[in-house]
């Protein structure tokens, strides 16, 4: 059960992921961007990892589909209007997704393949065990990502009033 | 074993979707009802006896209808987005404890389909997406009503989420869990010698006062139906639908006023909970269907202050909306937190 | 044998998969049953029987994509309280660090919730969250009749009192 359970939700993450890059609409892309995180999110189920799962949901398919559904809608991204892209940026965004390629694909590799037993043990990924480790052993970078929200807040109102002045 | 268990699981499915549907159906009904009542008039009521058999024709009327899907919408978009709006509308009840066990002689059976520990972070996730229905069917319209009201509907939604999340935060600080039974059953003990009365109104008022509003900017509901709003936008995100698919669009407004009515019972008012529950000696199986009984009037009750309020305030102008929502609702619900913590501290310390 | 924590999401798999099977229902039964007789008119967008003009699909203000821009940081913000929130009040670290770990944990948050608020104060400041007023003109109407004409008169029925 558990396996078939994968096989699907593996499958509709791949083919959602390959969805977002082929399709020409912008607002399709998005669609099946959210697919994938909801798949993304049953995986997390299976290890038991519930509020990464939940988080996964709210945060990305929730919260930052939501903005680029509002971008793509501002901007009026179509397929008459899209602008061709200089070769020199094809040739930079080629060779920046090749490196990024080369280091997962070295991350990966020094992964030696954990038993998933700890996983099991049926409490690790729920939200109390997850607050435990955050607020004792993760407390600074806990408080420190507070003042990273805080900056990225300046830096959203820097921008935002500069685009409301021009509107 | 296994297989009854199956079964007890299937009927439980089974009713809580024909009760979701149910309800919201005569909810229409009700709706136009009331609106008659408050405006002096009679409602509807030719079909059937005092109009009981109403919302049935209504359906009838909408799958007959002819369908228009204008030639310049993106088609495929047109039919998801009031799919998709259903369907969000319809995940929440999956996690609302209806009321305590059922004791069937060998086993028991729980009365909610499926109790995670992260309930109400669960809710709070089908409310975050919830705006992709409105939005997709608003967009894919191809007309301009259409895309305003479907934006208004998005930016006021998600507005009115944040102000919604941190009044749920502070009712898990005081339950210490976010699994919406052990939220109920908190509220189940003792308050001024009473049992069933721990409700956690009396301890969030100001709490309950956001998450209500809150509950209605959601919905979509008057106030706050500057998406639909007729005299601006002729119907808003739905202005292109017809047929069965208009019928959706508005259906689900309907469950998600159910839903939120539940919600609002479930997180303040007790739930399945009622005064004098455990000094009246019932058995299990007594306790269960008079909690349900309970619940379900709780339910009813916040659907009638739903329609109550569409018949008596009007409409608020978007840029109130936003002003509400933004610069007193989030800070009204940050300061409940932090006053909820500050007391719970002064409590423990003491 | 499926683990326990499965077959509770199993619950919600179920009540999504209904959720797909209702609206694929009402829809397809809605499908063979109606009538579908289109022309130009009907397929049209409605504009209140006007041709529409223009496109839609187009720039539209700003401000909505700031406050999406604005939602997403506390959204993730929000999210991180709620395992603080179940740790609050919680039994078993209460047990271990005493009354102590209360006042940790709400000065933690404090500090949190202080970043936040700040932000918010900034955005609020800076007129970020100020949605764009109506600003009604009033009309300036030069009248026919001169008010000299009018004063008159209510001298005169003035005096009649």
């Amino acid at each position: 059960m558990e396996q078939i359970i994968f096989i699907i939700l593996s499958v509709l993450a791949v083919v959602g992921a390959l969805a977002v890059i082929f399709s020409s609409n912008a607002v399709y892309s998005v669609l099946f961007l959210v697919l994938t995180f909801f798949a993304i999110a049953g995986h997390f189920i299976l290890l038991n990892a519930q509020f990464l799962a939940i988080v996964n949901i709210i945060v990305y398919a929730g919260a930052i589909m939501v903005l680029f559904l509002f971008v793509i809608m501002l901007l009026n991204l179509n397929k008459d209007s899209e602008a061709p892209t200089p070769a020199l940026a094809r040739i930079a965004g080629a060779i920046a997704a090749g490196l990024l390629m080369v280091t997962i694909v070295g991350a990966f590799k020094g992964l030696s393949q954990g038993s998933d037993v700890a996983l099991r043990g049926g409490e690790i990924g729920t939200v109390s065990r997850l607050g435990q480790v955050l607020f004792s052993d993760f407390l600074l970078p806990f408080e420190i990502s507070s003042v990273l929200f805080l900056s990225a807040m300046i830096g959203a109102v820097m921008l935002g009033k500069k685009n409301l002045k021009d509107s | 074993m296994e297989t009854a268990l199956f079964l007890d699981k299937l009927i439980l499915v089974v009713s809580v979707f024909g009760a979701s549907l149910g309800i919201a159906m005569y909810s229409t009904l009700a709706e136009r009802k009331f609106a008659a009542f408050f405006q002096d008039r009679l409602g509807p009521n030719r079909a059937g006896l005092f109009g009981i058999l109403q919302p049935v024709a209504d359906g009838v009327k909408l799958f007959m209808k002819e369908e228009i899907i204008p030639a310049q919408a993106n088609k495929f978009l047109f039919i998801l987005g009031p799919s998709l709006f259903m369907i969000t509308a319809l995940m929440t009840s999956a996690v609302i404890p209806w009321s305590t066990p059922l004791d069937l002689g060998d086993r028991t059976m729980e009365l909610q389909v499926t109790d995670i520990n992260i309930g109400l972070l669960y809710v709070f996730g089908v409310v975050s997406i919830g705006v992709y229905g409105i939005m997709i069917g608003g967009w894919a319209s191809n007309n301009k009503y259409s895309l305003m009201g479907a934006l208004r509907a998005s930016s006021q939604m998600i507005s009115y989420e944040l102000a919604m999340g941190f009044s749920i935060i502070a009712i898990i600080m005081i339950t210490g869990s976010m699994g919406l039974k052990d939220v109920v059953n908190a509220q189940s003990t003792e308050l001024f010698g009473i049992s069933g009365l721990n409700w956690n109104i009396f301890y969030q008022p100001l709490g309950f006062l956001i998450f209500i509003i809150c509950a209605f900017a959601e919905c979509n509901r008057t106030p706050f139906d500057l998406p639909e709003c007729e005299a601006e936008l002729v119907g808003g995100y739905h202005t292109e639908y017809s047929s069965m698919k208009l019928g959706l669009f508005l259906f689900a407004e309907y469950v998600n006023m159910f839903i939120s009515s539940a919600m609002m019972a479930g997180l303040y008012f007790g739930g399945y909970n009622f005064p004098f529950m455990y000094e009246l000696g019932l058995s299990q199986n007594a306790l269960s269907i008079l909690g349900l009984v309970a619940f379900m009037t709780k339910i009813l009750a916040f659907i009638f202050f739903f329609m109550w309020i569409r018949w008596t305030i009007p409409r608020f102008r978007y840029d109130q909306l936003m002003h509400l929502g933004w610069k007193v609702l989030i800070p009204l619900a940050i300061m409940n937190l932090i006053a909820t913590g500050g007391v719970m501290t002064f409590m423990a310390s003491k | 044998m499926t683990p326990e924590y499965l077959s509770r999401f199993g619950g919600i798999l179920i009540f999504i998969l209904g959720g797909i099977a209702f609206v694929l229902l009402v829809v397809g039964i809605a499908r063979m049953i109606r009538p579908n007789r289109p022309d130009e008119n009907k397929l049209s967008p409605y504009e209140c029987g006007e041709d529409p003009v223009g496109n839609v699909w187009t720039n539209f203000n700003v401000r909505f994509y700031l406050v999406a821009l604005l939602f997403l940081l506390f959204e993730v913000e929000l999210v991180l309280l709620f395992p603080w929130a179940v740790l609050f009040s919680d039994a078993e670290s209460l047990a271990t660090f005493g009354t102590s770990w209360i006042w940790i944990s709400i000065t933690e948050i404090t500090l949190f919730l202080g970043m936040l608020i700040a932000g918010l104060a900034y955005a609020w400041r800076k007129g970020y969250l100020a949605w764009v007023k109506p600003d009604p003109k009033p009309e300036t109407i030069e009248p026919v009749v001169p008010g000299a004409l009018y004063e008159e008169i209510n001298r005169q029925y003035e005096r009649k009192k």
